[in-house]
């Protein structure tokens, strides 16, 4: 008989199972049985990871854009060392085919390598010095916005869930991850990645859970600074905003492309300084 | 006008009573002797002070010709209000009537959101980028030649000293149009590697702080990047844009590109609610930035928001202090403190406060408050009663939580809504005035150790929109610079603006921003 | 620049604590004074002011007894009294004050037996450039000898250089000792005004050490320059030495005062400088005693803006110019 494992959420660097005790299955792709069980995180799950989350902003966002650059350049390594896991978990639970499988991590590969180089250029693209009429120095830098929350839900597309961390993560900001009841227990191996890349615990944090349950405390917890909303069910993004104008989170929609600028930048904020030129 | 003819003519009469004293006492005295040989030291000949009082410098109102009524415009002309309905403006350094002005509901707000989807889909979405600049080109050069008739009607409408809205507002706003206008055909410059739309629509409202200035910031970036607008200035001061729409028509800017929808709170929210609007970009309170943001969740309008601000001012012991007392003037005082990024709570390290503070003090005795049309004047009128009286809650609650108040020893004018400049020191950092924005001449002191301290503090607001640093160390500028959650940062400066650079906030200071590139991609839409 | 330490006579040590200025922000606070409007009554009061805080000067390679006895002449009565009878006649209904003489005529040390014939009992003081003026590169022996040759001759107020030379390599003591032993020279009863020469020091930092060194070594006014260096007084630079005798009358209790010189020529200029001082140091600045001018063409301004004042007609610029 198989052995069906439990997929432990992964906060602040380390393995947990939810404080709540609960978990729900993940069935074989087209079958009955069961492929995996996953935790269902709860809003303290969930409270955890956005403290760990905020400490760990702070020692991603103040290591150099080459560091970083290493590091998800590390992710890409070792996503193709698990290579077998990711492939034969998409053919297991979502009835890939082997070569569907194969091309799936094989994009999400090329994703990391590509973000990995993004890390210490996008400054220069978007930041700028700005030619003030007046005897001052004024430049516009970019930061990070802070601690973000990714939800991805329905339509699970690995590719785009890759994208979405790492542009988030090239920003310079913390990540917590929350797969919904869509995805699948994709987040085994995943969390093994980020576990063995380098990156530091907290930075990012990866949760299974129910939206439905989680969407609220996410749009009210004022230390998450941006939510990236990757789901489609618009009913829920447009309820997170509502709840979310007292604290004015940065609320960004599904995102159009791939592999771009613009991903980064929805996760930014541009701090402009002015130093007067003189003797 | 009659009533504030008179007023002039008492404060003349009361200069030259001071003044003509001093000349009887300086002619006594050099008549004949001029100064002795022997005097080394000047103490001896003190009881004849010679009182330097500048009499009354008005500029003239006369460039201005201000219409009895001002009604909405909308598709390149001037329309009267659905309603029939007027409001008041009035002048707030003598509280007398300007004029009328129209009153904006939903019929006006529909009428402007056709006018302007209809010049989207003609005339404006179809021209080039390079015929569009050309239009901004030339509004930003009528607003040049105009800048008098706009400085002295900006300062009657909303009290501010002729010498800020002449050398500040009306020169930025001219200036804003010019660097806007060469974007036009650059648009793909400002997406690398992709292609970019306009938004659409645009609804922009504005706040009553900069009233000219604040429209050249909305309009101006909208316009290069091809959208169209339909722009709703604040009720108390929207003599300025009704003016700028006589610029637009003299442009011959095509109709329905810009219009404008005069009114209060019910205006702008019709103008939020409806549904033919792309995005909204709101200047303002962070009270009405979330009730904006509340009524827009559920549709996918886009949105940009400028909010309040209570910014710190960070002052090291090794700062330029005489500069830095410069600064911390400039940064809360300028405009009434009427400034989104004011420096409101100042941070100043501790072994130097009591020299700050001293030297603080004897600066803001030199503050002249009183007629904002007098070239003189630093100080001019709170713009409104309901302002003048919400700071002065703030203030007498400041009282009540102990700490040292000082106000300036200045005169004021009886009439008209003035206030002296203060400032709370040794308050705690939960005490109303180094929390709450006061939107006044109002400053919070507070001093700190450490750098760290002083980030710590300066962090310590739910706004982040701008902050100052005073230090002639670079790598402590820039070190502090990089703690700070602010997205305007003042170096060894405080409250400058231009054009090319970017402004706006972090946290509940807002999103997006104004000013540079940066500030015209909230108007695209990347393909 | 760091804190400067210094010996004083005595055997004891003063430090002069580093006092950074920054140049962008000074400008720009130097910059709002200019924008101040000055009308009316304050204006004319201002002119005369501007008048009697005059260091009426000639420093001419050429300087001639004879173009010194006119100087003088023109200290004494700024104005031909027949142009002050024809501006009586214009209006007549106005009460006209009488022009004020200038505080001082400054010429070379050679010069002064001739102003002190001139001017003698008008009360108008005899101030001279000494101490190997302009370049002030001569040893100090023979800049005291300088000094006290003018003394000797009348001179009521010495303008003395300080050794830039010594400042820039940064041998602040001996440009100190040099002040101290200028005004141990002109003894009790001579001012003695110390000239920076601001535009050799260049940085306004310097400007402020300079200053407060001059203020310890026993200035009784500081002043910007010789009038022989580009730029000469400007407004910024005054207004850190302003608010370097403002910190130093803080700390010690003694009024030190300022005289910039060169460069201002206009009475709109002036007027500028009175408008700084007063919202500086205030009122107890306002005064011949501790505020002058160095300058030569300014009186003429001064007085065509005064018959401007009173008639709202412009003169002809040829009455005034003769010096």
């Amino acid at each position: 008989m198989k052995v069906v494992k439990t997929i432990k959420l992964y906060i602040g660097g380390a393995f947990v199972r939810t404080e709540s005790g609960r978990s729900y299955s993940f069935n074989v792709a087209g079958k009955d049985t069961q492929f995996a069980r996953l935790c269902q995180a709860s809003k303290k799950d969930f409270r955890n990871a956005v403290e760990s989350s905020k400490g760990a902003f702070k020692s991603w966002s103040s290591k150099s854009a080459y560091n970083r650059s290493q590091i998800l350049y590390r992710m890409a390594e070792m996503t193709e060392g698990k290579r077998h896991e990711f492939e034969s978990l998409f053919m297991d639970s979502l009835g890939k085919t082997e070569g569907e499988a194969k091309e799936m991590v094989d994009k999400a590969i090329d994703t990391f390598v590509y973000y990995a180089g993004f890390c210490d250029k996008f400054h220069q693209i978007a930041g700028s010095i700005n030619p003030v009429s007046g005897p001052f120095h004024n430049f516009t830098h970019i930061e990070g916005v802070g601690v973000t929350t990714l939800i991805e839900d329905d339509k699970f597309d690995f590719n785009s869930l890759i994208d979405s961390i790492c542009s988030i993560l090239t920003g310079g900001n913390s990540v917590i991850v929350l797969l919904g009841e869509g995805c699948p227990a994709v987040l085994g191996p995943l969390a093994e990645v980020m576990a063995t890349s380098d990156v530091p615990g907290g930075v990012i944090n990866i949760l299974s859970g129910h939206l439905d349950e989680l969407s609220e405390v996410i749009a009210e917890h004022r230390e998450v600074r941006s939510v990236s909303f990757q789901s489609t069910r618009d009913d829920v993004f447009q309820a997170m905003k509502l709840k979310s104008t007292d604290n004015m989170k940065r609320m960004v929609p599904r995102h159009k492309n791939e592999k771009c600028l613009e991903n980064i930048l929805s996760f930014v904020e541009y701090k402009t300084v002015w130093h007067p030129v003189g003797y | 006008m009659t009533k504030k003819k008179t007023t002039k003519k008492a404060a003349k009469k009361a200069a030259k009573k001071t003044t003509g004293k001093t000349t009887k006492k300086a002619t006594k005295k050099t008549a004949a002797k001029s100064v002795r040989k022997t005097t080394k030291k000047a103490v001896s000949v003190k009881a004849k002070k010679f009182v330097f009082d500048y009499d009354p410098a008005p500029e003239s109102t006369a460039i201005v010709n201000i219409k009895s009524r001002y009604e909405h415009f909308i598709n390149g002309e001037f329309v009267a209000p659905e309603s029939g309905k007027y409001m008041s403006t009035i002048n707030p350094a003598t509280t007398e009537v300007l004029s009328k002005v129209a009153v904006g509901n939903e019929k006006d707000v529909d009428k402007a959101v056709k006018a302007a989807r209809k010049a989207l889909n003609g005339t404006w979405g179809q021209m080039s980028g390079a015929e569009r600049g050309k239009y901004l080109f030339r509004i930003a050069r009528i607003l040049q030649e105009r800048a008098r008739e706009f400085a002295v009607l900006e300062t009657l409408d909303g009290g501010k000293p002729i010498k800020e809205s002449r050398d500040v507002d009306i020169p930025l706003a001219a200036a804003h149009f010019f660097y806007y206008a060469g974007w036009a055909d650059k648009i793909e410059y400002a997406v690398p590697g992709r292609e970019a739309k306009p938004v659409g629509v645009c609804g922009q409202i504005i706040p009553w702080n900069f009233p000219l200035l604040m429209a050249a910031w909305k309009l101006a970036p909208a316009l290069a990047a091809g959208n169209t607008v339909v722009l709703k200035p604040a009720e108390q001061t929207s003599l300025t844009a009704l003016l700028l729409a006589e610029v637009l028509q003299e442009a011959e800017l095509p109709a329905g590109v810009v219009n404008i929808v005069t009114g209060a709170g019910e205006t702008g929210a019709a103008l939020t609610a409806h549904s033919d609007v792309d995005k909204i970009a709101f200047t303002g309170s962070t009270d009405i930035g979330k009730i904006i943001a509340k009524a827009i969740s559920g549709t996918n309008k886009k949105l940009t928001l400028e909010l309040g601000g209570k910014s710190a001012n960070i002052i090291y012991e090794d700062a330029a202090l005489d500069q830095a007392v410069e600064g911390v003037i400039n940064g809360i005082f300028f405009n009434q403190g009427h400034v989104c990024c004011a420096g409101s709570r100042v941070l100043v390290e501790e072994s130097i406060a009591d020299t700050f503070m001293k030297k603080l003090k004897k600066r803001m005795q030199q503050l002249r408050v009183g007629d904002p049309m007098d070239k003189n004047t630093d100080i001019g009128a709170i713009n409104s009663k309901e302002q003048l009286d919400k700071i002065k809650e703030l203030v007498a609650k400041g009282k009540t939580e102990g700490g040292e108040f000082h106000e300036a020893d200045v005169k004021i004018p009886s009439k008209g809504y003035f206030c002296r400049p203060s400032f709370f020191a040794h308050q705690s950092a939960s005490g109303t005035i180094s929390r709450v924005e006061v939107f006044g001449p109002v400053l919070s002191i507070q001093t700190f150790r450490t750098p760290d301290e002083a980030i710590t503090k300066a962090n310590d607001t739910n706004y982040g929109l701008a902050a100052g640093i005073w230090s002639e160390k670079g790598s402590k500028i820039h070190k502090t610079a990089l703690g700070l959650k602010a997205g305007v940062i003042w170096a060894n400066t405080y409250n400058k603006f231009d054009p090319t650079s970017p402004f706006g906030g972090f946290f509940e200071s807002g999103y997006g921003r104004e000013g540079g590139l940066q500030g015209l991609l909230p108007y695209l839409e990347v393909k | 620049m760091a804190t400067v330490s210094l010996k004083v006579p005595g055997g004891n040590k003063i430090t002069i604590p580093h006092y950074p200025i920054d140049m962008i922000g000074a400008d720009e606070r130097a910059g709002t004074f200019t924008t101040r409007s000055i009308k009316k009554q304050s204006k004319l009061d201002a002119l005369y002011l501007a008048i009697e805080m005059t260091d009426l000067t000639t420093l001419g390679g050429d300087d001639t007894p004879g173009k010194v006895e006119q100087l003088c002449g023109k200290a004494i009565n700024p104005v031909p009294p027949q142009y002050l009878e024809e501006l009586r006649r214009l209006v007549p209904e106005k009460d006209l004050r009488p022009i004020p003489s200038v505080a001082a005529v400054c010429v070379y040390p050679e010069q002064v037996p001739v102003a002190v014939r001139c001017l003698e009992g008008t009360g108008i003081n005899i101030a001279s450039v000494a101490t190997a003026f302009p370049a002030g590169q001569l040893p100090l022996d023979i800049k005291l000898r300088d000094v006290k040759r003018a003394v000797k001759f009348g001179a009521t107020e010495i303008d003395m250089v300080i050794d830039r030379g010594a400042f820039l390599r940064g041998d602040y003591q001996k440009v100190f000792d040099e002040i101290v032993a200028v005004k141990e020279a002109c003894g009790e009863d001579v001012h003695l005004k110390v000239i920076l020469e601001t535009g050799e020091l260049k940085t306004y930092d310097n400007v402020r050490l300079a200053s407060w060194m001059a203020m310890e070594a026993g200035a009784d006014f500081i002043k910007t320059s010789t009038g022989k260096v580009q730029p000469a007084a400007t407004m910024p630079v005054t207004l850190i030495m302003l608010q370097a005798i403002q910190d130093f009358y803080e700390q010690t209790g003694k009024k030190i005062g300022m005289k910039p010189a060169g460069g201002i020529r206009t009475a709109k200029q002036a007027i500028h400088y009175l408008v700084m001082v007063n919202e500086t140091l205030g009122s107890d600045w306002l005064d011949p005693h501790m505020f002058r001018f160095g300058a030569s063409t300014l009186l003429n301004d001064l007085l065509r803006q005064i018959f401007k004042q009173y008639s709202g007609q412009y003169f002809y610029d040829d009455i005034f110019s003769l010096d």
